[in-house]
């Protein structure tokens, strides 16, 4: 006869699995599994059709670092990824601090109007914004009447980053804010009756004690922007490619279609992030010691 | 304690919007002095207090530390340091890192720094404690982490916006004798701001009692108790006995009034009062004599009947209804053990209570 305190544990591993399996099984399927099949496809071979032949090689791995195109895919994808984030904080600080500091019957009316461009599809938002960068746009328009004269905005690797910056804003407020919310101003009133100006009482309080919240906007901002193809392609007119864009192409357009090869670079993309983010927190939980 | 002034405030104002936070204030504070701004929530001392360090700005007026006009000079470029409610420890800092951040601010060398550190955490007496993050610290702990904070930087002023607001009872009568004899080894001007008249009293050289935004009375802890200058200092320290009348006029060195009833009581008042002005008499519970009668009542003396009795160990509170709408309240001292006693007031007996004219103060508002 099991005490019942055993009858206890076992009643409760019973639900505790009860519960679990569901999400599990879904991680298992839709997640797990497609992530083995693009590791393994990334070892394999690509026949001239376009087919998966099971041939275990390194090739896939070789091309992406001896070839420009993808080298260069790589370095233009982080460099673009690190300028977004960096940029969508700068911006979005300031905001967040704003928003936080507005009398309590207006903040949640402000973070709602961050919020409200959501409640419209990503590609819409971006469309519009060809309207607004167009040769004959809104933008261009004004710089003529006040006499600058029109310029190539669309279709640039500015485009690009405006659009990126745009679309990935809210995700560096949302978490900003948050940290930001949670902040003890006191805290500053104290830094600066310890002699501390402005600048150095940011440094030394606020800044360390809202890490986590920057660390947390900017890993959200940075990986979906890695990945990103949509806005490069509708607003830097697919003139370079970024990682996005690369394997979009070798997945769907290539011709032939290169899925192999396009899992090596999705493989290698992953591990790119691991190490980034790695380094990332290493040295942003050091200056929060 | 010298007589040159620390702290002056010259007709400060403060305003927020509509509501006038402080109004007209004129105050000067003495060098090494501990003074106290006392008064109950939103008279205004904190605000004072803010205007002081430099988190606000007067409307209007003009603040002096140190015979120095200090203007819209900010913060941290003022003598001062406080000691924050909150106590407002940065809580991603150690013990020693919170004290040594002013030394910081001021570039102080190094080697130094960790000296001064030393010395501020042992004045406190929290050596040992260094490396510990504030949320590992209880309350007192805290508490004293700020206080060293502010005082390694041997600021000209401290001030102190209800720091033991936050303590327990026991803990904050400790620190308050505690932080009394720091203020005596430092030698530096401590500003308190408290709503705890009790707390003033037993800490303070001089108590600044403020009501609505203004200053009320400035004076020792004696003067403010004994000698207050207005019905609301009477009422808001410590416990007393009010009689509403009007001046029927003087009696020698006393101002004679009358109460709606008829009954008339002699007691001072601070300055020459006319003939008609409405007053209000004031005498503490334990400054009231209570007598057996003996037919004659004696001067000041009135009639009454004991209603309770209520002993509280240090001493007994007795409360005699003098007539319908009149009871006075009276604290005798137990200084015999009542148990030796064969007799003790009891209620419904007779007696005549006696106002000591020299101990009871004719109010005008």
């Amino acid at each position: 006869m099991a005490t019942i305190q055993q009858q206890q544990q076992r009643r409760d591993r019973i639900r505790l699995a009860l519960l679990l399996t569901p999400g599990l099984l879904w991680l298992l399927l839709f997640f797990a599994l497609p992530l083995v099949i693009i590791f393994l496809y990334s070892f394999m071979t690509n026949d001239a059709l376009g087919r998966v032949v099971y041939e275990p090689t390194l090739n896939n791995y070789i091309t992406i670092f001896t070839q420009s195109l993808y080298v260069n895919a790589y370095w233009r994808s982080i460099w673009t990824s690190v300028l977004t984030t960096v940029i969508c904080l700068l911006i979005g600080y300031p905001l967040a601090v704003f928003i936080a500091r507005s009398p309590q019957q207006w903040r949640m009316p402000l973070l709602m109007l961050i919020l409200i461009p959501f409640w419209t599809n990503f590609l819409v938002r971006i469309y519009a914004w060809q309207i607004i960068l167009a040769n004959n746009g809104i933008i261009n328009s004004f710089l003529e009447i006040i006499g600058i004269g029109r310029l190539t905005l669309l279709n640039t690797e500015g485009a690009t980053l405006i659009g990126l910056i745009y679309g990935e804003l809210p995700f560096m407020v949302l978490p900003l804010y948050a940290a930001i919310d949670r902040f003890d101003f006191t805290l500053m009133e104290a830094a600066a009756d310890l002699g501390a100006n402005k600048v150095q009482a940011f440094l030394r309080i606020m800044l360390p004690m809202t890490m986590p919240g920057i660390v947390a906007g900017s890993v959200l901002v940075f990986i979906p922007t890695l990945g990103q193809f949509v806005v490069s392609e509708l607003l830097g007119g697919a003139k370079v490619d970024y990682l996005g864009n690369l394997i979009q192409r070798l997945f769907l357009r290539a011709n032939p279609i290169n899925w192999p090869l396009g899992s090596a670079m999705a493989v290698l993309m992953m591990l790119v992030l691991l190490v980034l983010i790695m380094m990332y927190f290493r040295v942003t939980s050091e200056e929060e010691r | 304690m010298s007589d040159s002034i620390a702290i002056e405030l010259c007709d400060v104002v403060k305003r927020f919007g509509d509501v006038v936070a402080v109004d007209h204030v004129n105050l000067q504070i003495r060098d090494g002095e501990f003074f106290s701004l006392l008064g109950p929530s939103g008279c205004g001392k904190t605000s004072t207090l803010r205007m002081i360090a430099g988190f606000e700005l007067p409307t209007a007026g003009s603040i002096l530390i140190h015979g120095r006009e200090m203007g819209i000079t900010p913060p941290h470029l003022r003598p001062v340091n406080t000691v924050f409610q909150s106590y407002a420890l940065f809580p991603h800092m150690t013990v020693a890192q919170n004290v040594a951040f002013g030394l910081e601010m001021r570039k102080t060398p190094k080697a130094e720094i960790a000296r001064q550190v030393k010395e501020a955490l042992e004045l406190v007496r929290l050596s040992g404690l260094e490396d510990r993050r504030p949320r590992q610290l209880s309350g007192g702990q805290q508490q004293r982490v700020a206080l060293a904070r502010a005082l390694v930087n041997h600021p000209e002023v401290l001030l102190l916006d209800e720091p033991l607001g936050a303590l327990d009872q026991k803990l904050r009568k400790e620190m308050q004798l505690e932080l009394k004899s720091l203020q005596a080894r430092v030698g530096i001007t401590f500003v308190f701001v408290t709503h705890d008249q009790e707390e003033a009293l037993t800490m303070s050289d001089r108590i600044a009692v403020m009501n609505k935004g203004k200053l009320l009375q400035v004076g020792t802890p004696t003067e403010i108790y004994e000698r207050p200058n207005c019905r609301f200092v009477a009422d808001f320290i410590g416990e007393t006995n009010f009689i509403d009348g009007v001046v029927i006029g003087r009696d020698g060195n006393y101002t004679v009034l009358e109460t709606p009833e008829g009954l008339r009581l002699r007691g001072l008042a601070a300055r020459p009062l006319s003939d008609g002005t409405a007053v209000t008499y004031s005498i503490r519970p334990e400054k009231v004599r209570l007598l057996a009668p003996n037919g004659e009542l004696p001067p000041n003396g009135l009639a009454g009947t004991v209603m309770t009795v209520n002993y509280i160990g240090s001493d007994t509170r007795i409360t005699v209804r003098i007539n319908d709408q009149r009871t006075i309240d009276i604290w005798e001292q137990n200084t015999r053990s009542t148990l030796d006693r064969d007799e003790y007031w009891q209620p419904g007996e007779a007696a005549v209570i006696v106002c000591p004219p020299d101990n009871a103060l004719v109010l005008s508002e």
